[in-house]
């Protein structure tokens, strides 16, 4: 067969059953709340398979909220206690072969910013290798477009396929699955043989189709092309972040809910003699007064001005400057929607920009 | 594990060093038969107890918590077990909304004397905890999933403040403003159908200014940032009572606030709104009339009437007029106050301990950790220097389990408590949509039944009961040991 399939509508929840039968598969689902959220989560049979746009990005799956990088043990010889005491410490990566499934664009864009450090840099983080390696990602191509969305802002696009290794499109009564990378040739080969699975070559038409017409949707973007600069050139401008970031209230839901944000922080938890030790790694902010927070109490990012000038720096001016211009912001808009206070983020950037100082 | 795994229970007894230690230590030197399964830890007064101390045990896996402290009167340091009294009885009023038995936690005086007593004390309150049995834990607690009934009655007619005084605040603010570092108050947000803080320093930001239903944060969470500034602010009742907390308090100068209001008709609730316009590109218009607002979005109108999209607090409001302003425009609809639980405490009233635990182990699960809900808290006042962040106490670990997260709402609640004006914020905040606001609103009612229906935030000469206290307590009853 040829590197696409397509599936009836109703072959969906099959087609994830069947491979939720050999992998973890995380869909998008739904929290039941007077305030709804939806969050990737491992399928279990019976789950109903809905492709939502989800509260909190995937980058889960390969850089997990919390992970533990080693455990450890100090013991002692019972029937020789005076020999002293041998350490036992684990460092395994936890991976396990996995495929998010219906995520969005921006959401695998994400994948990618999160590669560059974490694969091509100077040192390959073993443990998000690990996981990387063993993760096919299918991406929904977008069936619609949000005020908050700006992924064409940022070289993205509803229709991006970087990060991704099958994109997935709806058509008129099903989908169309296509193949981008041989990890997704290898997944579209474990669906043969599922009901509903059949070659989708003559739907392709019908998808870029419908592909287009979600393109047409999105609004004239600016040009970011000096955004990097710009945003540099702010970096003393102390007047200009105080303005836009006064409504700030300094808390990490913007980074947490962002598919690049990459920082991470380590603790020693537990004392590894009564139980194992954890050495572990969990998300870390940097809107946080503590990422910067130095052992003799100085802070480098003492106000909030400063940490947002981080955050947005690092986006679209550092980053680019390390990794050939690529911005580490993939216009999901989940930081402006999600902010409690709804600060944007698009605004700082084109006020940067356009040589505008107030909020 | 001794040989005693499985007959005895993990007790933590926390004993004030002055009497009840010296009152166990009477007891031992007396030979009285006491069970083993206390495990003392001595604290130099009843007051150094900080109730998050019985919480992290009891999450941890405590089987029961037993304080004793000197008897009233007698405290070693004049006050201690005066403060503690009040603090450890609001712990076990708060308790059970977490889902644990408040039977696994006492509180008791003893002096150094009573070692017959002691004994009585320690042995009753072992037989409780062994006739409760093993304390369950949250990780094994079963999934529950409940969501709050948002089919409300209002105390009040809600409507959208469309016939505001909105110019003549913006000319009084303007009036203002050259006296002023800032004035507080709200702009729309990154699309008509939202609103965000504004700040305003000129008159064309003032000319920026909106006021409705839309206008949902709370300006005062700035004030504290602000101090020594001269600071205007627009408030909603709501908003107004956590300006006044913030003066009972000390934590905001008077004679640096100007305090702008008009009548709030109510607020929208925009986790609804937003579920109920679902994915859009553009907001056409927003229209108000009297009982609702009218959303067109992508040539779509959706209707929101007040009375079915408020905000939780919003139907049992009782303010909304400001309760303390220099510049007062409009006149409040009146409101026969009356008795209103509201949504989500309704929702955990509904369940028993287990359901709670269970409740509480789901809802956690999801939490991403991002301190939106204490950031956003006008209340939380230590900012960047917030207990659950230090690592020595180390009070949290950095693990994402139910546990640890549920403790850090137990700390934002019980910090809150008696200081808590329900402004809604921490949910409102909260990306997950997890409803911590019972947490606070339980506290609140502990608090408002113990002390006199006291209400935070309603006059900025009252002292908030858990920073005081009274030689003799009008609601709080001594537990008899038999």
């Amino acid at each position: 067969m040829s590197n696409t399939r397509f599936l009836t509508a109703d072959a969906l929840s099959g087609a994830v059953a069947a491979l939720a039968a050999t992998r973890r598969v995380l869909i998008p689902v739904r929290q039941p709340a007077v305030k709804q959220s939806v969050i990737f989560a491992p399928y279990a049979t019976g789950m109903p398979v809905e492709l939502m746009r989800a509260t909190i990005p995937p980058k889960e799956a390969v850089l997990p909220q919390c992970e533990t990088l080693i455990s450890y043990r100090m013991l002692k010889d019972a029937r020789n206690p005076g020999s002293g005491s041998r350490l036992e410490l684990d460092d395994t990566p936890q991976a396990e072969a996995t495929v998010v499934f219906g995520c969005r664009p921006c959401d695998a864009r994400g994948f990618a910013v999160l590669d560059r450090p974490y694969l091509k840099g100077p040192f390959a983080d073993p443990y998000y290798t690990a996981r990387r390696h063993c993760l096919t990602v299918v991406t929904q191509t977008c069936p619609d477009v949000e005020s908050t969305c700006f992924c064409h802002w940022t070289g993205g696009g509803p229709n991006s396929a970087e990060g991704s290794d099958v994109l997935l499109t709806a058509v008129a009564d099903g989908y169309l699955l296509e193949a981008v990378t041989e990890k997704g040739d290898a997944l579209l080969a474990a669906l043969d043989g599922t009901a509903g699975v059949t070659d989708g070559t003559d739907r392709q038409e019908e998808a870029r189709n419908a592909r287009a017409a979600v393109q047409a949707l999105l609004p004239a973007a600016p040009d970011l092309a000096t955004a990097p600069q710009a945003v540099a050139a702010r970096f003393a401008d102390g007047d200009f972040w105080e303005a836009q970031t006064a409504q700030c209230l300094s808390c990490g839901a913007c980074t947490y809910m962002c598919p690049t944000c990459y920082c991470f922080n380590i603790t020693d938890e537990g004392d590894g003699v009564e139980r194992p030790g954890r050495r572990i790694r969990t998300w870390d902010t940097c809107m946080s007064p503590l990422f910067t927070r130095e052992a003799s109490g100085h802070n480098a990012r003492m106000t909030k001005a400063q940490r947002m000038r981080n955050r947005v720096s690092h986006k679209f001016s550092t980053y680019p400057g390390t990794w050939e211009g690529a911005f580490s912001c993939n216009g999901c808009g989940r930081c402006v929607s999600n902010c409690p206070v709804h600060l944007d983020i698009r605004d700082i950037v084109l006020a940067a920009l356009n040589g505008r100082q107030g909020a | 594990m001794s040989a005693l795994a499985g007959k005895e229970l993990r007790i933590i007894g926390f004993l004030c060093n002055w009497c009840s230690y010296g009152g166990a230590d009477t007891a031992g030197v007396a030979r009285a038969t006491q069970p083993t399964d206390l495990r003392i830890v001595r604290v130099p007064c009843s007051g150094r107890v900080d109730p998050l101390f019985v919480v992290r045990a009891l999450l941890n896996g405590a089987d029961g918590v037993l304080v004793s402290g000197c008897h009233p009167g007698d405290c070693h340091y004049a006050a201690g077990n005066y403060y503690a009294r009040r603090r450890l009885e609001i712990l076990r009023q708060f308790l059970p909304v977490l889902g644990i038995d408040p039977r696994r936690f006492e509180y008791t005086w003893i002096s150094a004397s009573e070692g017959q007593r002691w004994q009585a004390a320690v042995t009753e309150f072992t037989r409780q905890i062994h006739s409760l049995g093993p304390a369950p834990k949250l990780e094994d607690a079963e999934p529950l999933v409940r969501v709050a009934d948002m089919a409300l009655t209002a105390l009040r007619p809600l409507g959208t403040g469309r016939n505001a005084a909105l110019d003549e605040l913006k000319a009084a603010i303007k009036a203002k403003l050259p006296e002023l570092d800032c004035v507080i108050g709200w702009k729309q947000g990154y699309d008509a159908a939202h609103a965000a803080p504004l700040f305003m320093r000129t008159e064309a930001d003032v000319d920026q200014l909106i006021w409705g239903p839309l206008n949902v944060s709370n300006p005062a969470t700035y004030l504290p940032s602000l101090k020594g500034k001269k600071v205007g602010i627009v408030v909603k009742g709501c908003d107004s009572r956590s300006v006044v907390e913030l003066l009972q308090e000390g934590l905001i100068r008077r004679e640096d606030l100007t305090v702008f209001s008009m009548p709030c008709e109510g607020t929208l609730d925009m986790a609804r709104v937003q579920q109920e316009l679902g994915s859009y590109r553009h907001i056409d218009s927003v229209e108000r009339d009297e009982a609702g607002v009218t959303i067109t979005a992508d040539g779509q109108p959706h209707r929101f009437c007040m009375v079915e999209y408020a905000q939780g607090k919003c139907y049992g409001c009782t303010t909304p007029g400001a309760v303390l302003a220099d510049v007062r425009l409009g006149t409040p609809t009146p409101v026969t106050p009356a008795e209103a639980t509201p949504p989500e405490l309704a929702l955990l009233d509904g369940m028993s301990l287990g359901e709670r635990f269970s409740f509480w182990k789901t809802q956690m699960e999801r939490c991403i950790r991002c301190g939106a809900c204490r950031n956003a808290c006008p209340m939380c006042v230590c900012r960047d220097y917030c207990v659950s962040e230090s690592r020595d106490p180390h009070w949290l670990t950095q693990e994402d389990k139910p546990t640890e997260k549920l403790f850090f709402q137990a700390i934002h609640a019980l910090h809150l408590a008696g200081r808590c004006t329900g402004c809604g914020e921490c949910q409102r905040a909260c990306p997950v949509g997890i409803p911590i606001l019972a947490l606070r609103q339980h506290i609140s009612r502990a608090v408002s039944q113990t002390f006199d229906g006291y209400r935070p935030g309603m006059n900025t000469g009252a002292t908030p009961p858990l920073l005081g206290y009274a030689v003799e307590e009008k609601s709080i009853h001594e537990r008899e040991w038999k």
